[in-house]
């Protein structure tokens, strides 16, 4: 976390960037939002079969605190979209989210009163993945384009000081 | 509690007395408060989005309020906009464990409101997909059970099973789960001899995975000492606060509506229902092993004796026909417009029809008007019901057994919230 | 079971007391709000009827101009396997109906859900709020002029 930032500027950064980017995206965290069905589909992803720690996620990280990818899987109402926020909120930087399956991607089959027509209307979204729910084997293939990601140093919720494409000695945002 | 004044007046004290080295200072015992503990909806435990506000002394509970709605989709009134046909996929994501149950009981329901009956293979068929249902759900109770009180290895042994049980859906139905595969009057397609011959060899390799299970945990003295007396409830209490399903099988009270009130061909097959006493967490986590035993007998018996036929009834103004004869005969072509444009068109009047889920009595209330769409559909969900029993049974228990016990009552959340 | 249960019924509460139909075999009698609770204490505690599971309690949306609210409750004797149905209907100004929790203790939920998606009130209930909308949310649901997709901004949504 802003391992770029100490290091201070150096010709060596680039090397340095790729380095730890290589070791973030073999190692990513996630954090289950398990809210419904696609959390079963998720549960599978990470069981015997389907097995994610053989792509770096070794563990379900239940605290927000400790993780770094929030897979969001199931229908988010409005009542719960306040307390998703909360939790993304906690999460230290560089993080990402993936938004798994229909519903969260746009609402799904529920144009309803009550759930929220896709999650990034309150949260940034890294990957979009399809399906209702999406075979466990298509969520490996979304960890997959989202380690391409994490590998380029891109992120789309984390303030971009903590990444390689903005100068170091840029001033913060206020809002940190 | 204390307010805003008494705790500004309390450390003022405290400031005081250090600045005036008085050592005999006496403080509130601060055991004197209860602890209200909000066992948030994001919460590994939980079994999905429940929300449960307890108030502790110390570490035992004193009271509970269970709060939901964090998964609320607002089924009933999309009900009320879709047609018939339309919602058959939506009951997949009620009781999202046992997708194929669900189906089974929503068309039992709307069949039952047009007065017309699926032929009977299809009938045979349905038992089948409904019993399979159960074992799969039953197992992803051993699986979370045993996770929340800390065996992992068997949750990943049931994952292996049910990994064997998706696989027969998928070639059966198409899906994995969320399968949508009951049709209004029969099925969406028939079953296969090699759908047939995988369920016959998961059957035959179950019983013995189940043992291997078992013999894990059930002697294990860290899992008895966490499910063993914890979160009793009474028989009366269980009835009159509407318990059903394995929950109530577990208080001594023997009702099942497989063979209370029998729907589709469960008279002519020979099984037993569980009942155990106690009313505890053991006594849950024993009828749901045993029931899933008996589910493996009953699909035995259903594989040996299912009658070869159509697996449609013929009743043209309400059953879909075969898409086949749709493209080639003019009638069928007619009736599949109809029947999709403007709706089945039941008779007015209401109906309720319920099976034993896995939770649970499912049960289905259609009133209709009339026309394509139903004016009003109820869920009676069970694990809406059954989590009102939360409290009780949690009430004098340690906040660790909280989360055993809600383990033991199984809740779906998406059925809960419908 | 039928006949036993009607003829208890006309001993007690008089002859055609109630309005009886029949669908499907299925049995439903129409209540006056009034007599509702002594009706459901009737059905549970009579020794030949025991009516003691109450399997399903919620509301239904008329949308007449009058008794337009209805709330309706699915009970079930265990012992003689016996479905009955019971209807109540409401005005639409005044949506009260006394509390069966008393009787069941099943209700307290299915009631507190149908006032959440309809606004009816029961009177006597100890702990009346919403189930499944938040506790803020004005407006009822499952009322037949509430449009599907909702009211826009009825519920605030975090920011990005």
């Amino acid at each position: 976390m802003g391992l770029e930032k100490a290091l201070g500027d150096s010709f060596l950064l680039t090397k340095l960037e790729d380095a730890i980017n290589w070791c973030r995206k073999n190692s990513l965290w996630p954090m289950p939002m398990g809210i419904s069905c696609c959390a079963i589909e998720m549960m599978a992803f990470a069981g015997p079969r389907f097995d994610s720690s053989r792509f770096g996620s070794e563990v379900f990280r239940f605290s927000p605190r400790q993780a770094d990818v929030m897979i969001v899987a199931g229908t988010t109402t409005y009542k719960m979209a306040k307390v998703v926020r909360k939790i993304y909120d906690q999460m230290p930087e560089p993080k990402w989210v993936i938004a798994m399956g229909a519903c969260t991607s746009s609402g799904g089959i529920y144009r309803t009163y009550s759930v929220v027509q896709g999650i990034d209307q309150f949260l940034p979204v890294d990957v979009y993945v399809a399906g209702c729910p999406p075979r466990p084997d298509n969520l490996l293939k979304a960890l997959m384009v989202l380690q391409e990601k994490v590998q380029r140093g891109e992120s789309k919720g984390t303030e971009p000081g903590y990444l390689s494409d903005v100068p170091l000695n840029a001033k913060q945002p206020a809002n940190i | 509690m204390a307010t805003r004044t008494d705790e500004t007046a309390r450390k003022s004290k405290i400031l005081q007395a250090l600045e005036d080295q008085n050592t005999s200072l006496t403080f509130d015992d601060p055991l004197a408060n209860d602890l209200i503990l909000n066992m948030g909806p994001q919460h590994p435990a939980t079994h999905g989005v429940l929300r449960l506000l307890i108030r502790l002394d110390g570490e035992t509970v004193i009271g509970c309020v269970p709060e939901i709605g964090y998964l609320h989709r607002g089924y009933e009134k999309l009900a009320e906009n879709c047609s018939y046909h339309e919602f058959i996929p939506h009951t997949d994501r009620l009781d999202y464990i046992s997708p194929l149950s669900n189906n089974t009981a929503y068309v039992l329901a709307v069949e039952k409101l047009l007065g017309i009956e699926a032929p009977e293979r299809a009938q045979y068929i349905r038992v089948l997909i409904s019993e399979l249902a159960r074992i799969s759900s039953h197992l992803m109770f051993l699986g979370s059970l045993a996770m929340d009180v800390g065996a992992l290895t068997v949750w990943m042994y049931a994952f292996r099973e049910r990994e064997k049980l998706y696989d027969v859906f998928e070639l059966l139905a198409g899906a994995r789960f969320t399968t949508s595969y009951t049709r209004i009057g029969g099925l969406a397609q028939d079953m296969t001899p090699e759908v047939a011959a995988m369920v016959r060899a998961f059957v035959n390799q179950f019983p013995e995975k189940l043992r291997e299970c078992e013999k894990l945990i059930q002697t294990n003295r860290i899992f008895l000492g966490r499910t063993d007396g914890v979160g009793p409830i009474s028989k009366e209490k269980a009835i009159d606060l509407g318990l059903t399903g394995p929950g109530l099988r577990a208080c001594n009270v023997n009702f099942d509506l497989r063979k209370a009130v029998p729907y589709l061909v469960y008279d002519r097959l020979d099984f037993d229902v569980p009942v155990f006493e106690g009313g505890d967490s053991l006594a849950r986590y024993y009828v749901r092993m045993e029931e899933m035993r008996q589910s493996a007998r009953i699909v035995t018996q259903v594989l040996d004796t299912m009658p070869v036929g159509d697996i449609h009834a013929f009743k043209p103004k309400r059953v879909l026909p075969r898409k086949e004869k749709v493209y080639t005969k003019m009638e069928e072509l007619i009736h599949d417009f109809m029947l999709i444009n403007s709706g089945i068109n039941p008779p007015v009047g209401e109906v309720y029809c319920s099976v034993e889920a896995p939770k649970g009595e499912l049960g289905f209330y259609f009133y209709s008007d009339g026309s394509g769409q139903p004016w009003r559909m109820k869920i009676r969900s069970p694990s809406f019901v059954n989590l009102q029993s939360l409290t009780p049974m949690v009430v004098g228990s340690m906040v660790s057994d909280v989360v055993a016990i809600i383990g033991s009552l199984d809740p779906v959340m998406g059925e809960a919230d419908k | 079971m039928k006949e036993k249960l009607l003829e208890k019924l006309a001993l007690k509460f008089g002859e055609s007391a109630f309005e009886t139909s029949e669908f499907r075999n299925e049995l439903t009698f129409v209540v006056p709000a009034n007599r509702i609770v002594e009706l459901c204490r009737f059905l549970k505690e009579d020794p030949d009827l025991e009516f003691d599971l109450l399997a399903d309690l919620f509301g239904i949306d008329m949308y007449t101009p009058h008794r337009r609210f209805g709330v309706i409750y699915n009970v079930f004797s265990m012992r003689n396997k016996f479905r009955v149905r019971l209807k109540v209907f409401v005005e639409e100004e005044n949506p009260v109906v006394p509390t069966v929790t008393s009787v069941w203790g099943t209700a307290n939920w299915h009631e507190r859900e149908t006032h959440d998606m309809f606004g009816i009130v029961f009177e006597g209930h100890p702990d009346l709020r919403r189930v499944y909308m938040p506790d803020s949310y004005e407006h009822y649901p499952l009322r037949k002029d509430f449009p599907l997709m909702g009211i826009p901004g009825s519920i605030p949504l975090p920011k990005k």
